[in-house]
């Protein structure tokens, strides 16, 4: 018992550096649970994705404005990523063309501007830092920023809950009943961006999308409910980042990585044994009931 | 249920609205009251009309079929009454309030595998008092419950949607639009791809709502259904051929002008209207 206690408590008493990793994963697990469900639920899975390169153009600029200076490069990364989110949505709503082609066509843009900025001043290694994150080298502002959009995020979710459900499920009705729809979804690809960013430092903005969506697609083959999806993908996103943080420190591994790869394990196991149809039910034959 | 609902409204509305319209209502007198007028609508996509100069009104507590043949324009026209699309000339009134009017769309674009219950989307229809923030009082769920039960589903209010059959489905939309509580219902196609049983059963729903004072204006295209089950019918084919009493309505002859009329929408090369 002792052992277990030491295996799994030992690194985050004896190294701060753990401590405040755990914190990050922790804060970031709670926002990007209930986010991560609402673009499941929106089928915009990949659309994380594309932000996310989205925001390298901004921090580029933030960088070769004011060096590495978090504040600065998240500022930049948010500025440009909602003008790409934004700019998407308007575009999808005035001409022919779907969100997701819209969007591909803004981020790639974004991206290779992007890549430009960074390789003008600062090398490869910055770029990698703002993709994958350096985890156990989370500054006190990180800490802030992280905390403080995830704050954010559960707050403004609140607000705009019913309306994003009703906006997902059944957009017509809700402009017939005269709901803001439109406002609920910018509101929505705001907080989207925000946490991407607030997650810059620690997990990078590629492996920030694998805390929001590997959760939220495990929760939806666990449960039908939208609150309990949510429930559900917060856990497993708490799950991954201590699992992920104790594995790395004993493996001496990367850690970023590996709270994703702990979240894709879980992933893995939902779809072989979820309850609301995993892989397992389909080949598990049941005698069907009288009616 | 519809205890004051259209009395109060229209009052309301038509002391806001009068001194802003162009021609005042005989609000004092009249009995039964307009709940809708058509005044010349002309609503065009991309500069071609699909409903052309059609004026008329709907009689408080009216039941009417809208009817013609595909293309004719019923689809626009409920949109736009509904809200959802521009009128390109003339005007639609109400004699009630803007936010009475409630409408169900002949597809509704949902995602059926979307993880809610029965319960929930029948909730959806309290939008109008609840909003996107305030609780949903006892009350109101009761009223929920109340619509299930009588849309024939009760014991499903915790069914997810998406165990449900096409016909269940179009059932759990007629509750919501139950609790919408709407002086003015829309209803394009509502009997479209569901069994006989459940059309049946909707029909009723739909008397009652007519009973209780609603006003129903419903696009269908079973005329025999027309002629047995509703009063009134309006035949347009983008231009409106006739309106009044379903059997009238449905003559041979409107019916024969109306397909008619609808011969010569092929034709690419159209002229300004000069009406």
């Amino acid at each position: 018992m002792q052992l277990l206690f030491d295996f799994l408590f030992q690194p985050f008493i004896e190294f701060g550096f753990m401590r405040r990793a755990l914190v990050a994963c922790l804060a970031l697990s709670i926002s990007a649970g209930p986010i991560g469900v609402f673009l499941v639920l929106r089928r915009m899975a990949l659309m994380g994705d594309a932000m996310s390169h989205a925001i390298l153009p901004g921090a580029a600029i933030g960088f070769l404005v004011a060096g590495l200076s978090l504040w600065a490069m998240s500022l930049g990364g948010l500025i440009v990523a909602l003008i790409v989110a934004l700019a998407a949505g308007v575009m999808s709503r005035i001409t022919p063309l779907k969100e997701d082609a819209a969007l591909a066509g803004f981020f790639l843009i974004s991206l290779a501007l992007g890549v430009l900025l960074v390789s003008v001043k600062g090398s490869s290694v910055d770029l990698l830092h703002i993709l994958f994150g350096t985890l156990l080298a989370v500054s006190n502002s990180a800490l802030v920023l992280i905390a403080g959009a995830s704050t954010i995020t559960v707050l403004v979710l609140a607000l705009i809950y019913r309306t994003l459900i009703l906006e997902c499920f059944d957009p017509g009705f809700l402009r017939a009943v005269g709901g803001r729809g439109g406002l609920a979804h910018a509101t929505f690809l705001a907080l989207v961006v925000l946490n991407m960013v607030a997650a810059m430092q620690a997990l990078g903005t590629l492996m920030a999308i694998g805390l929001m969506m590997l959760p939220a697609t495990s929760a939806r083959l666990w449960t039908i409910s939208i609150g309990r999806m949510i429930g559900v993908a917060v856990l497993v996103a708490v799950l991954s980042s201590v699992a992920g943080l104790i594995f790395s420190y004993y493996a001496n591994l990367p850690s970023g990585p590996a709270v994703i790869l702990s979240a894709g394990l879980l992933y893995l196991l939902s779809l072989a044994v979820g309850s609301n149809g995993g892989l397992l039910r389909r080949y598990i034959r049941r005698p069907h009931l009288e009616h | 249920m519809g205890r004051g609902l259209v009395g109060n409204p229209i009052e309301a509305a038509l002391s806001r609205a009068a001194p802003h319209e162009s021609r005042p209502w005989p609000a004092s007198q009249a009995q039964p009251v307009d709940v809708l007028r058509l005044d010349d609508v002309t609503i065009a996509y991309d500069r071609h009309p699909v409903v052309h100069h059609i004026s008329g009104a709907f009689e408080g507590g009216s039941l009417t079929a809208l009817v013609g043949p595909n293309g004719a324009g019923k689809s626009t026209l409920l949109k736009a009454i509904a809200g959802l699309l521009p009128v390109t000339a003339g005007a639609i009134r109400f004699g009630i309030d803007r936010g009475a009017v409630a409408y169900l769309p002949q597809v509704v674009d949902v995602d059926r595998s979307f993880p809610l219950r029965v319960v929930d989307v029948v909730d959806f229809g309290h939008w109008r008092k609840v909003g996107a923030l305030r609780r949903l009082s006892g009350e109101d769920r009761a009223v929920s419950v109340a619509a299930i039960a009588s849309v024939g589903l009760a014991g499903l209010e915790h069914q997810p949607i998406g165990k449900l059959s096409v016909g269940q489905f179009q059932r759990v939309l007629f509750a919501r639009l139950m609790v919408q509580e709407a002086a003015l219902i829309l209803l394009d196609e509502p009997f479209n791809a569901i069994d006989q049983k459940t059309a049946a059963d909707l029909m009723n729903v739909v008397r009652d709502w007519q009973t209780e004072g609603r006003t129903v204006v419903a696009a269908l295209h079973d005329l025999e259904q027309v002629r047995r089950d509703f009063p009134d019918a309006l035949l347009m084919a983008r231009e409106l051929v006739a309106w009044g009493p379903a059997r009238q309505t449905l003559s041979d002859e409107n019916l024969e002008r109306a397909r008619h009329l609808a011969a010569s929408w092929t034709d690419p090369a159209a002229a300004i209207c000069a009406r």
